[in-house]
């Protein structure tokens, strides 16, 4: 186990240095001077020759190589720059933000992981009846229709109309419940299909029968032998969404005025904050990889196959 | 080989055992009619619309639903039935373009990856690691947020995010196929690095890559109209489903209709590309 986990925390490292080397880049494919960039406004009426200096006072002459050991240093220390607009730093502004986008994403996987997987054990346990069709219906709507548009609904009926909630912002549990339903049904669908299949692959196997034929009570066999071996589909689709979910809560987040990073995100790209919009990448990006590294260890946890394979 | 007439090539093709299957799914048939009615639409959009989708009636704003306006009119009074349907042109063509880039890059990148083997595979596959280490709405925004907003950079983007998708679908299927013995009998006869790769091994990856494609023209329909709908892709006066969207939450909650009708065209569109991609899947490929 130590040695899987072991290989697979050093195979995270090429793909940490790709992303940082990717977002580093993005500052020097971005159109026009990254220097007048940073200053925004304030960079008219400048000099050349004071553009020059402050290149030179940033380190922006150097090689590019160089900068970019510079800038890893710099992450390693939890320096990501400051933002062009608030001029606060940039670690500062996503931490403040964090919080939000987790709970959310947290809130949105549990609802997620519950509907979909009943709704995938229930289909691949009715298979080929109307409960089977009405599964597969919903998960495929589910995929289709936008969360920005699943999330104006839903506030449509129950807070405009109904009242029962309120319709955004972020303060007590109740303001949760619309965006974390919104993102979490869409991520359902995704998680109904994969366990339906899974589970409909488990229950063809021998041990299924074997299971069926010593007298098991059908659902024991559904929920100790046939679930318990399409979980390896299941927990990685589930890491995967984790990545849709903290990516669809940019939608999300701006349909129910959600103050979390993704709106903090699409805030830096509309006002061309460069740093903010690397560090928020950076960082959600981040998270992501973390999780599928910890769903790749659970792997090994849950399957002895895959840490001796 | 004997010449056979047209029509009776289509009936073996009609026949096929993949054509069979796809016929008896429900889902082809269903998938089939959105997806060649969307095409109608956006092909005959200045027909089937009563004017122009910029025709302002200032008289005529934000009026809800009628006889005369079915789909009500928005805050200059245009006619939403005319830009929902227009908005069918640039939605399909959005969706089309980043697809049909990521395709051929993707499929390139994947058949030379997996054909050759190898520094140049391990390279290239360690690229597409790193693409698919960000979520892809993200690396869209990423893209989006380093070259600026608007529909062109938003094509890119979602090009890039398809990508990786390709090259490891082609070279999976390319890894198989290299080693089949009919691959290895042509390079016995003296054939060629590229004549193999192109002539003997790449057909194999078709299939496939029309199902990822199928299923892809959704996500990019979706993931433009999201852009759009943040303000990053389609930027005023010119207007796609997303861009409507946004607009409308202005104005809500009194004119629902602004977003009910561009909403229901993207999820409709989303769901026949999605159901013709699953009937593709199922009867190309019946063990999945």
């Amino acid at each position: 186990m130590l040695r899987y986990a072991l290989g697979r925390l050093i195979g995270t490292v090429p793909v940490l240095f790709g992303v940082t080397l990717l977002v580093f880049l993005m500052a020097w494919v971005t159109p026009g001077d990254p220097v007048v960039a940073m200053l925004g406004e304030a960079s008219q009426g400048i000099s050349r020759q004071a553009l020059d200096d402050l290149r030179r006072e940033l380190g922006l002459d150097r090689p590019l190589p160089v900068q970019y050991v510079g800038y890893v240093a710099g992450l390693l220390r939890g320096d990501l720059g400051n933002s062009v607009r608030s001029r606060r730093p940039v670690l500062a502004e996503i931490r403040d933000r964090l919080p939000a986008t987790l709970e959310l994403a947290l809130a949105a996987l549990t609802i997620a992981v519950a509907l979909g997987v009943t709704l995938g054990v229930l289909a691949a346990v009715r298979k080929r009846t109307w409960v089977d069709g009405a599964a597969i219906a919903v998960a495929l709507v589910g995929v289709s229709i936008p969360v920005f548009w699943s999330g104006f609904l839903l506030m449509m009926v129950f807070a405009l109309e109904l009242g029962w909630l309120p319709a955004s912002g972020r303060g007590t549990w109740r303001h949760l419940v619309l965006p974390a339903v919104t993102v979490g049904v869409s991520s359902a669908a995704f998680i109904a299909r994969i366990t339906r299949g899974a589970v409909l692959e488990a229950l063809a196997q021998d041990y299924v029968r074997t299971a069926k034929a010593k007298g098991l009570a059908p659902r024991r066999v559904v929920m100790r032998h046939a679930l318990r071996n399409a979980l390896l589909p299941i927990v990685t689709v589930v890491g995967l969404q984790l990545g849709g979910l903290l990516g669809g809560a940019v939608l999300t987040e701006t349909v129910f005025a959600w103050p979390g990073v993704g709106r903090l995100l699409v805030d830096a790209i509309v006002a061309r904050d460069l740093p903010l919009v690397q560090g928020s990448v950076l960082v959600i990006s981040l998270l992501f990889i973390l999780v599928n590294l910890a769903v790749d260890l659970s792997y090994a946890a849950i399957n002895p196959k895959v840490r001796y394979g | 080989m004997a010449e056979m007439p047209r029509h009776a090539w289509c009936r073996v093709a009609w026949s096929l055992p993949a054509m069979r299957r796809f016929r008896r799914h429900p889902g082809a048939w269903v998938g089939s009619l959105i997806v060649i009615t969307l095409v109608l639409v956006a092909a005959f959009a200045p027909v089937l619309a009563d004017r122009p989708p910029t025709q302002q009636d200032l008289r005529a704003r934000l009026r809800p639903p009628s006889a005369e306006q079915p789909f009500g009119t928005d805050e200059f009074g245009r006619s939403m039935l005319s830009r929902v349907l227009h908005g069918a042109r640039l939605s399909l063509l959005t969706g089309l373009l980043p697809v049909a880039a990521a395709l051929v890059v993707g499929s390139t990148i994947g058949l030379v990856a997996g054909f050759f083997r190898g520094r140049l595979d391990a390279v290239l596959m360690r690229a597409m690691d790193v693409l698919l280490a960000f979520p892809s709405l993200l690396l869209a925004l990423a893209v989006v947020g380093t070259l600026g907003p608007g529909i062109v950079n938003a094509v890119i983007a979602i090009a890039i995010v398809d990508v990786p998708q390709y090259a490891r679908l082609v070279r999976s299927v390319v890894l198989g196929a290299r080693e089949e013995e009919y691959v290895q009998a042509a390079r016995a006869l003296g054939a060629r690095d590229g004549r193999l790769m192109w002539r003997h091994v790449a057909p194999n990856a078709i299939g496939p890559v029309v199902v990822q494609a199928t299923l892809g023209i959704g996500f990019a329909i979706l993931a433009i109209a999201g852009l759009s709908f943040l303000g990053l892709g389609v930027q005023p006066p010119v207007s796609d489903w997303g861009e409507m969207l946004a607009r409308g939450r202005r104005y809500l909650p009194d004119a629902t209709w602004l977003m009910i009708f561009p909403g229901l065209a993207v999820s409709l569109t989303v769901l026949g590309f999605n159901l013709l991609g699953d009937a593709l899947r199922d009867a190309l490929d019946p063990q999945a």
